[in-house]
Order: C-alpha cells, then structure tokens, then sequence
C-alpha cells in the first residue's frame, strides 16, 4: 500500500513538461482594451482600413454583450481591462532593425519538439510557430508555394492576399455569433492562412504551433483554411503555454471553407497548461471552430485530443449545406485535478444526403469536471440526412464528474439520427484479468484508456498519435489508486 | 403587458374569494406561492427546462378561472384535500418545487384538490381513477391539485383521464406530489384525450423513500398543447422508478415532456423510455436529466428516446442528458429520430397488406413497446384499440366520456 502510496504521490507531483518559460525580449502592448488599444494592434500590423473598420465594428458589438454562463462550468471572472492584448517577441530591437530570428525563439520551439529549421524538421510537416501574438516561422513556404499553396500567418496574408481574406474572414464565424468570436474578431493577433486552389492536393501536413510565453497576455489567434474544389489539406494545431498562477485567456477562432469535393482534416492536440493540482492557474480556452461544407461531396473531419487547459469551452462545429457532404468529429477529452472541460460539436444539416458522425470519449479522473455538449440540427430541406452519434464518459475516482447534453433538433422526415451515451467506470474484469496477468493496476488502467480512446487517435496523423498517446498517460498516471 | 399580470391582477381581486372556498392547509402557503409567482413570473424560453415550449402565449389569452367544486365517489382511499383524514401539513406544496413558474401559480389559485392516502400495509386493489372533464360555455382555466401519499408498504394503481368538450378553449394547470414512502408501490397513468383548442402544462413531482417501486406513465392520445414536467427524487436505496411515456401528435398538436431523476442515494434503479409519433405539422420535445450525486455509488440508469416523424413538417427536439458525479455507477441513454423501416414496409407489401395498413401495423408496434409495459391489463387492451384508433383517424373521443350523457 505505502509502494502504491509512493506512486501515486511521485506521479502526482509530476510537473507539466512544458511549463517553462522563453527569456526573450517581448514587446508588450499596455493593458486593457479600447479602441485605440484596436487601432495600435490593427497599425503594427499595417492592417488595410477595412479590417481596422471589421475589428472596430466587433469591439463595439463585443462592448454591447455580456459573458455567457449556459455552460456547465465555472469562469473565472475575467478582467478584459487585466490583459495585454499584443505580445510581439520578435520585435525590433532598440536600433529600429528587425532581428534574425532570435536563438531563444528557435530554441524554444525546439525545446517543444518542433524545430524551425527545416532541415531538421520532419519531412512531409510544414509549420507555422506562433508565439504570444505574432507567427514566429512558417517553414517550407517556398515548396508550397510551388503548387500555388498559400501556408503563412494571416498577418501576412492580410497584406499579402487581401482579397482572399476579405472574401473569407468572418463568412463562417461572424464577429456577431457569440461573446467570445466577437472578443477575437477585435484583437485577434496572429493564426495561420491556408489556401489550397483547385484539384490540389497538399504534399505535407500542414501545422501550427502556439505558445503563449508572455505573463499577464492573453492569446487571440485567428485561423482561416480554404479549400478549392477537388482538393485536399491535412492541417494539425498544437498548443502549450507556461505555468502561471493567474488564468491566462485564450480565445480564438478557427473558421474553415470546403468547397465541392473537397476534404479537410482538421487535427487538434490542446495541451495549454491545465492548472496546479489545487486548480490554481491554467489557460482559459474558449474558441469558436467551425467549417463550412459549401461544395457537393465536401468532408470536413475534425479530431481533437484534448488534455491541458484548466477550463476549456469549445465545440468545433460544420454547417453542410453541400449536398451529399460529409462530416466527422472524434474527440477525446480528458479532465484531470480541477479541470473543467465543456465540449462537444454541433452538425447542422442543410443539404441533401448529408451524414455526420459523432464520437466523443470523456475521462475524468481527480476532481474534474467533463461534458460533452453537441447539437444535431435537421433543417427541413435536409433530406435523407443521417447522423450517428456516440458519446462514452470514463470515470476514474469518485469526485469528478461526467455529464451529457446532447441536443438534437430534427425538422425532416427523411432524416435518420441515432444518439447513444453511456457512463460508467473501468470494468473491474478486465482489471482483474490484467491483475491476473501481472500487469499492474495502474499499467492496466493505461492499457484500458487507450484502448477507450483508440476509436479517436486513430484518426490523427502518425506523429500526432504518438504525442496524443503519451499525452493521455501523462495525464491519467497517478489517478488510481 | 406580460401574461403573468393578468394573474398577478386576477388574484389580487379573487384571492379572500378563493381563500374563503379553501382550507388552511392550502391557504398557509397561498401567499407564499404568490408571492413567488411575482417574483419569477412565468418562466421564458431562455430557461432551460422551457426551451421548447413558449409558456406566455399559452397563458396570454383571457381564460375564465374555474373555481366548481370536485365531485367525488366516496372511497376509503380519496378525499378532498379540506377533508383530509391525516395532517397533510408535511406534505402539500412541500414536495414541489415553488420555484417553478406554474406550480406557483397552481399553488396560488388552486381551491381545492384531491388527496389520496393509501394506510401502512394496505394494497389498493381496484384502480382509483380520477377523471376530468372539461366543460363550459367560456374559455376556462383550471388548477387541479393532487396529493398522493402511500404509507409504508402501501400498494396502489392511479389513473388520470383527461377529456375535454370540443369547441372550447381550456387551459389547465396541474401539479401533483406524490409521497411514496418505503416498501410502497405506485402505478400511475395519465391518459389525456382532449383537443386540439386545449393547453396542459402538468408538473409531477415523485419523493420516493427505500425499497419502493413507481411507475409513472405518460401518454398524450389527443391535444393541442401540453407540457409535462416530472421530477422524482430518489431519497431511500434499493428503489427503482420508471417513467414511460407515447405520444401521437398531428395537425398542429405540440407536446413536450421534461423529466429529471435525482438519484441522491445509492442502489437505485431508474428507467425512462418516451417515444412519439408526429404527423402534420405537430411539434415533439423530450428532454430528459439523469442526475446522479455524488454519493449514489452503484446507480443503474437507462434512458431512451425513439421517435417517428412520420411528415415533412413535424418537428421533433429530442435532449437527452446524464449528468454525473459518482464514479461507481452503469448509465445509458440512447435517442433516435427515424424514418419507417422500409424494409420492413416492403415485406408487408409483398404480402398483400395495402401500404397505408402496413404503415400503421410499424407505428402500432412502435407504440407496443411503451405500452406492453402497462401493468394493468384491462388499460393495455384498451389503449391498444385506442393507439390503433388514433392512427385511423378514428378516435371516437365521446365513446368513453360523459360529458353529453
């Protein structure tokens, strides 16, 4: 009992692998948040005057709403006034010139497993490193561009590809759609852009890494991906950020266009710092993602492993109004000591013959708390939509908490929806059966999960399987016991 | 004006009238309630458990308030709630939830109601039936209350029917608690048959203690408007409730059931299967909380939803919810909206059944399986004739009513 005791403690004291921080010279921009605070972000970036028109139009829809609370969690009160709204740590130096990429910078990311020079990077990955408020690097840019690929920050593409911006930005997450979208359409800093023209398929994955390193910032990254008809994009998103005692805010958007025959995959590992054990600290993350399947036979997946965040509310979504479009979402999410995790999806069927599937995997462990949340709309001209959805909570210990809000609302009578939901804890035979096999507890437990969750990593990219894997033991160890 | 102040008004006015027709028992909270009802009003669309149902419009129109006396066939086990055998202090309005909108209302104009009491160890054997018929020349509102207590050991099987005179608009209110303490046994089936110019909004509120069995069954036949709402409290181990409930909704029927199971102890027991049929341009809605506390280890719940939307334009909102703070414990829900089995419809063609016959043979059997679970035999044939009747379009709503006798 002590040796298990021992265990659990080591295990339990186990520090987040990624809470360090960069020492690097940051430019931060006062706090709080106004007008002029949208203009001096919208001026470094030496943003054109309709997307300065755009931000200011949000700011003044955000000023006339107020924090949602339908969630099943607790926010913090969040001081908007408290925050930094731009943290640029590639900002000139004192002189006026602009640095080479700073070492520190390069060694971070590699610190992060993911290196910026690309002879070391793994082939086939292209990335593009944020960094607080401002894209680092983006690698293979040129190869890319040999297939007429754009891949770099949007900052970029504003200047870049303005049209293309200003035909897409805010078409599929409308400043207006909800508190959070409409905080972000006012400050968003850096994300990436991805543009894929006509029968194109993407030769490499395509990444974004971001980090928060400033103290006292808050991330607002803004993500847009379009992809022309007939082609085809692999796009993966990684997240850390240091230990801090104070919440740091993370609000971004993720808006995606399909166009006919197209396909996105869309793959998500969230690993922001969830907090201390006493549930001090961790990153706040409240995103809107949602694509858009315009085109006929357009597929849109979206899988995510989420573990870090103290509280993450988020439900990355698709409107399928292509006919014969389809959608997927797998998500594992898993809540450990404090966290509160509010997530889920939501499938809106407008064309013909769409389908949509649903599998969500929650484990909660410690004194966490875990929802799955998710609509399935039918809208009276869906015809012969079909949608199955399954959602299984894991509970480990008896303080945390799994629930399900599933929501489903059908206005056609062609449509076939399935909805399944079960609860319950590990399966004591198959414990005892490991047990019997001399494999420990707390080995067969981990055995158990990724088995549970095996449905969903399978559907990430290699590279990402095996962080997602890991990840999943890091956050489980040391809850049994 | 919001609806709410017309009743605000209307009590304001009525209330020494009403309190002079009542007892104490229900008057002690009268005030209380109404005070309540000001404070939160009827409840919008923004609150949750109201999503699919738009409380204000139903209340708005210009309803007289019912205040006949109850009529009762005396019974050892029925008595009018001012004639109560035993202190019913502990009991009314203790168990429902006064929070609610409705049930403050029902609570503040209510002057009258029904109370049975089945004794320690005594098992009822005949059904006790409770029928309502609703009649008059005016659009009429009334509040029907309803307090069940079974003893220890007590045995019981209720029946509610509604029926309603066509061409008349009435909305009723109604709120039952019911007291199930250990060892009991409770049937209840509510069976409403009104029409389509009527509104039900009905808030059920169960207290079970240990060891006991309810059965709480739901099934709307014919209506315009309803709303149940069921809240059981599971406070003793070792017992078990089930809530069924069927629906038939065509033309613009809405029907819209929400329940809540509060396991808040371990070794319980809970079922719930709602299905609905919906044609025409009828709304269905079904939300459903599974909440397990945190201390109610070793928890069974099963919960499902299956509906049949049988036209274009009928819609049907279906949330099923398990919300869960015990690790020990075996949930399932499950929620399908569909289509008929056309495989199934093929078969039977084959077979020289004509198709629209082949449709109804699917949507009665779909309709068996909430109603094969009916304990009482004589009820299960007799609503087996009546579902049939109901997909025939032959619902013959005077053939078992009084009213123009």
């Amino acid at each position: 009992m002590s040796e298990q005791n021992e265990f659990v403690r080591s295990v339990a004291e186990k520090k987040y692998e990624f809470g360090f921080t960069t020492d690097v010279q940051t430019e931060i921009i006062e706090k709080g948040l106004n007008e002029d605070v949208i203009r001096t972000i919208s001026a470094k970036k030496g943003e054109p005057e309709w997307l300065l028109e755009f931000r200011l139009e949000a700011y003044r829809y955000w000023l006339t709403q107020k924090q949602p609370t339908w969630g099943h969690l607790k926010l913090p009160e969040i001081d908007y006034q408290a925050i930094s709204y731009y943290a640029d740590p590639t900002a000139k130096s004192a002189d006026g010139e602009k640095k080479e990429l700073d070492p520190e910078l390069v060694k971070t990311f590699d610190k992060l497993g993911i290196p910026l020079e690309e002879r070391l990077a793994l082939s086939g990955m292209a990335v593009d490193a944020v960094m607080d408020s401002v894209s680092v690097k983006t690698t293979f840019k040129e190869k890319l561009a040999e297939k007429n690929i754009i891949f770099c920050s949007i900052s970029e593409a504003v200047r870049e590809y303005p049209d293309l911006v200003k035909q897409y930005l805010g078409s599929v997450v409308p400043y207006r759609d909800n508190y959070f979208a409409a905080l972000n359409s006012a400050v968003f800093s850096d994300g990436s852009f991805v543009y894929i023209p006509k029968e194109t398929r993407c030769p490499m994955e395509l990444s974004t890494y971001f980090r928060i390193n400033a103290i006292n910032t808050g991330q607002f990254e803004r993500t847009l991906i379009v992809c022309e008809e007939g082609s085809y994009v692999s796009y993966l998103e990684g997240c850390t950020a240091p230990m801090r005692d104070e919440n740091q805010l993370h609000a971004a958007i993720v808006e995606i266009v399909v166009m006919d025959n197209a396909e996105v995959k869309y793959s998500t590992v969230q690993n922001w710092y969830p907090g201390d054990e006493n549930g001090n600290g961790g990153v706040l993350n409240l995103v809107t993602k949602r694509g858009h399947l315009r085109g006929v036979n357009s597929k849109l997946s979206w899988t995510q492993v989420e573990t870090g965040s103290a509280i993450t509310w988020k439900y990355p979504s698709c409107i399928l109004s292509g006919d014969n479009s389809q959608a997927e979402f797998y998500s594992v999410a898993v809540t450990n000591n404090h966290q509160v995790a509010d997530t889920g999806t939501k499938m809106i069927h407008i064309g013909k013959n769409t389908r949509s599937t649903i599998i969500s995997k929650g484990i909660s462990a410690g004194k966490s708390e875990n929802s799955y949340r998710g609509l399935v709309k039918v809208g009276s001209k869906a015809d012969g939509a079909r949608n199955y959805s399954s959602c299984d909570s894991l509970l480990l210990g008896s303080e945390c908490g799994a629930h399900t809000f599933p929501y489903m609302d059908i206005h056609n009578n062609t449509a076939t929806v399935e909805h399944e939901a079960t609860t319950s804890k590990i399966n004591e035979d198959q414990l005892l059966y490991c047990n019997q096999r001399g494999i420990s507890t707390e080995e067969a437990v981990g055995l158990i999960v990724n088995g549970y969750a095996k449905e969903v990593i399978n559907k990430l990219p290699m590279e990402f399987a095996v962080e997602a894997q890991k990840l999943l033991s890091v956050s489980l160890e040391g809850t049994v016991g | 004006m919001k609806s709410e102040q017309q009743y605000i008004e209307l009590y304001k006015e009525v209330s020494t009238l009403i309190k002079q027709k009542s007892c104490k028992v229900m008057n002690d909270v009268r005030d209380e309630a109404f005070a309540m009802f000001e404070k939160v009003g009827f409840p919008s669309r923004k609150v949750e458990r109201y999503k699919y149902t738009d409380v204000d419009a139903n209340f708005a129109p210009n309803y007289g308030v019912s205040f006949s006396p109850l009529t009762l066939t005396p019974s050892p086990y029925i008595f009018k709630m001012s004639e109560a055998p035993v202190d019913i202090n502990e009991y009314y309005a203790k168990v429902a939830d006064l929070s609610d909108g409705i049930t403050a209302l029902n609570t503040t104009l209510a002057h009258d109601g029904i109370f049975i009491h089945v004794p320690k160890n005594t098992r009822v054997e005949d059904p006790i039936q409770i029928d309502n018929w609703l009649r008059g020349n005016v659009a009429t509102m009334m509040n029907r209350r309803i307090l069940v207590v079974l003893e220890q050991g007590a045995e019981a099987t209720i029946i509610i029917n509604d029926h309603a005179e066509e061409k008349q608009r009435f909305l009723s209110t109604q709120v039952i608690e019911i007291v199930a303490k250990d060892n009991s046994r409770l049937d209840m089936y509510e069976i409403e048959e009104t029409t389509n110019l009527c509104s039900r909004f009905s808030n059920v509120y169960i207290k079970e203690g240990r060891d006991c069995s309810v059965k709480h069954n739901s099934i709307t036949l014919f209506n315009g408007q309803t709303r149940n709402l069921c809240d059981v409290y599971m406070q003793g181990e070792n017992s078990e409730v089930t809530l069924n409930g069927c629906a038939i909704g065509d033309g613009n029927q809405r029907i819209d059931n929400n329940t809540l199971i509060d396991h808040k102890v371990p070794n319980c027991v809970s079922n719930e299967l709602y299905k609905y049929v919906l044609d025409g341009k009828s709304v269905g809605a079904f939300a459903g909380k599974i909440l397990v506390e945190k201390d109610a280890q070793k928890t069974s719940s099963q919960e499902t939803n299956a509906n049949l939307c049988a036209s274009t334009d009928a819609h049907m909102y279906t949330q099923p919810m398990l919300e869960i703070y015990a690790d020990d414990v075996k949930c399932a829900h499950g929620s399908t909206v569909g289509v008929m089995d056309e495989a199934a419809l093929f078969y039977m063609r084959q077979r020289g059944v004509r198709e629209d016959e082949a449709r109804m043979l699917l949507k009665n059997a779909f309709m068996g399986q909430v109603i094969d679970q009916i304990r009482l035999q004589p009820l299960r044939d007799r609503l087996f004739v009546k579902i049939e009747k109901r997909f025939r379009g032959e619902l013959d709503k005077c053939e078992d009513c009084r009213l123009c006798k």
